[in-house]
């Protein structure tokens, strides 16, 4: 036994205090990354198609990114550290870059090592990410009666949409596709779900889009809406049974 | 053996041994460097090696073959995703590899501790990067691949020079609150449902800004950094790191390995001042080593600094069973 006044002794106290102070630093800054997530710091998230309930999606990505690396029009980005616990996880911001189902066969699902995007959906209409809503019904073109002429998102806008008559392959930038429309119905025209959305006379009061039960909340309809800011949103892993 | 029982321990944090059984051929070895006398050339000769070595002048074959692999395969990651050639997908963390799945083994550890299930394509990325490292010396990762330890020896370089001039002052910490770091992240991934190693580990933060560009997580970074430069020489790898510790029970039973042998060390311990784990190297002490060869214990990176260090090439990187390689 060292005596408790030998150097010795009193160096090896202070390194054992070190190594508590140590281990308490990390696991602390570990535990910090779980305060976003509970206090709900985060904004709500658009997730990848086929990401499973939040709490569990946040459990199991591996935060590796390939879901990242295989999408075509690179919709999905990692989120950073002020996002805690959700660092390194994906997410889509529908109004930059919907995911357009360029890919047909979900590739980030395929790509996912970890299940956190389920291997068990197979094709687009099987994909639930959230749902379409019309936020601001007054400001919708369709239902002013207005067209719609020019570029969808404006010159500067980078976002990606495959258009099947002009490229069956590959998607191409909104803005090299101008449109000329009587009667605005972008989020109709450019929805990749068949019967997601529909134009419908409101009581003889113009038309306005309709959101229906096979909506999978890819957020086309949200990027393409040419008015600012969108007229039409995705609400977040909404589901159809709650509206 | 990397990974006899004993070495095991020291890799878990106990103190290294001396060896309770000295094999006769070895017994002669230590004698006779006992008896013999030291000549004053030899003892300049040791004396201008340590100087040199604590310079940091010495030869870094091994050092510049691992900065090129680091180096390389990282940027394979990189140019996989900007150039879109689909080689090395994803990140350090979890990858396609030729369209082969790969994932780090305790990330992966951490991702069915707080699931609760293991999907088949974790399985087969987890068992197939087991296996590599089971043949490549498990922490091999760290020194060859790891980009975190790129950045950690740029920072103990920083930091051996400020000590010199008495700027710092180096902080040891006990080693086993690894281990600890090991025991408690996996209980905490399990028991909260989060994996939380993974929302810190620099590793994978690295990996991901070098593949999809830097943002706040690099503040982490940084201080980790700083860290290791002002106050504890290496300390993450040394002292945290649970991936490492899982890379060297994967290579335990691994048949690459540093050997040292007895015959014509001179026992300056100049390996000592570069190993990032001079635990392992406890046999290079004079009376200390069991047999005539040994080899070096699991916790060793195989980063090959104490070959290059070593004037009478008493360290050497072998194949168990095959001949040796240089």
């Amino acid at each position: 036994m060292l005596s408790k006044s030998s150097p010795r002794y009193k160096a090896s106290r202070r390194r054992f205090l070190r190594t508590v102070g140590l281990f308490i630093g990390v696991m602390g800054t570990s535990l910090a990354t779980l305060l976003p997530v509970i206090a709900k710091f985060i904004p709500p998230r658009l997730r990848p198609p086929g990401a499973i309930d939040e709490t569990d999606f946040l459990a199991s990505c591996i935060k590796c990114g390939q879901c990242v690396q295989v999408c075509p029009v690179e919709a999905i980005f990692l989120a950073e550290l002020d996002e805690g616990m959700g660092v390194g996880v994906p997410y889509i911001n529908a109004r930059l870059q919907a995911c357009d189902f360029s890919c047909d066969a979900v590739q980030c699902i395929l790509a996912c090592p970890t299940g956190s995007l389920s291997s068990k959906i197979n094709k687009k209409e099987e994909v639930r990410m959230g749902l379409a809503r019309v936020a601001k019904p007054e400001a919708c073109l369709a239902k002013l009666g207005l067209g719609f002429k020019g570029q969808a998102r404006g010159a500067n806008f980078t976002g990606l949409l495959r258009y099947a008559e002009i490229d069956r392959w590959n998607p191409i930038p909104i803005r090299d596709h101008p449109y000329d429309l009587e009667l605005c119905d972008l989020c109709v025209r450019e929805c990749p779900i068949e019967g997601a959305i529909t134009l419908q006379d409101i009581d003889g009061n113009g038309k306005l889009p309709v959101i229906h039960k096979s909506c999978v909340g890819c957020g086309v309809c949200e990027m393409i809406c040419p008015v600012e800011p969108a007229v039409i949103v995705i609400d977040e892993r909404k589901i159809w049974e709650e509206v | 053996m990397k990974g006899n029982l004993a070495a095991l321990m020291v890799m878990l944090g106990k103190a290294p041994q001396k060896p309770k059984q000295i094999t006769p051929p070895a017994q002669a070895i230590h004698l006779q460097k006992r008896t013999k006398k030291i000549t004053k050339a030899e003892i300049e000769f040791i004396k201008n090696e340590l100087k040199a070595v604590e310079a940091g002048k010495y030869r870094k074959k091994w050092r510049n073959r691992r900065w090129v692999s680091i180096i390389t395969i990282n940027l394979l990651f990189t140019l996989s995703f900007w150039l879109d050639i689909q080689l090395f997908e994803g990140s350090i963390i979890a990858s396609r590899v030729l369209g082969f799945h790969m994932a780090d083994i305790y990330s992966a550890l951490q991702v069915v501790l707080a699931y609760k299930i293991m999907l088949i394509n974790l399985v087969i990325g987890t068992v197939t990067v087991f296996i590599i490292w089971l043949l490549l010396g498990g922490r091999a990762f760290c020194s060859w691949v790891c980009p975190y330890h790129l950045l950690a020896e740029i920072a103990e370089t920083i930091h051996l020079k400020l000590a010199a001039k008495k700027w710092v002052t180096e902080h040891s910490f006990h080693r086993g609150v690894r281990t600890v770091f090991f025991i408690a992240f996996s209980l905490l991934a399990f028991g909260l449902g989060y994996s939380l190693f993974n929302s810190i580990n620099p590793v994978g933060m690295i990996s991901r800004a070098l593949v999809y560009g830097p943002g706040i997580a690099m503040v982490w970074i940084l201080i980790l950094f700083l860290f290791e430069v002002f106050y504890s020489r290496r300390a993450w790898c040394r002292y945290v790191c649970p991936m490492g510790l899982t890379y060297g029970l994967t290579g335990a039973l691994s048949p690459l390995q540093i050997t040292y042998n007895l015959s014509s060390c001179h026992h300056e311990t100049a390996c000592h001042i570069v190993c990032e784990v001079p635990h392992v190297l406890e046999c290079v002490k004079k009376g200390r080593a069991g047999n005539v060869e040994v080899d070096v214990g699991a916790d060793c990176t195989l980063c090959g600094a104490c070959v290059d260090v070593c004037p009478t090439s008493s360290l050497r990187f072998e194949i168990k069973g095959l001949s040796h390689i240089s």
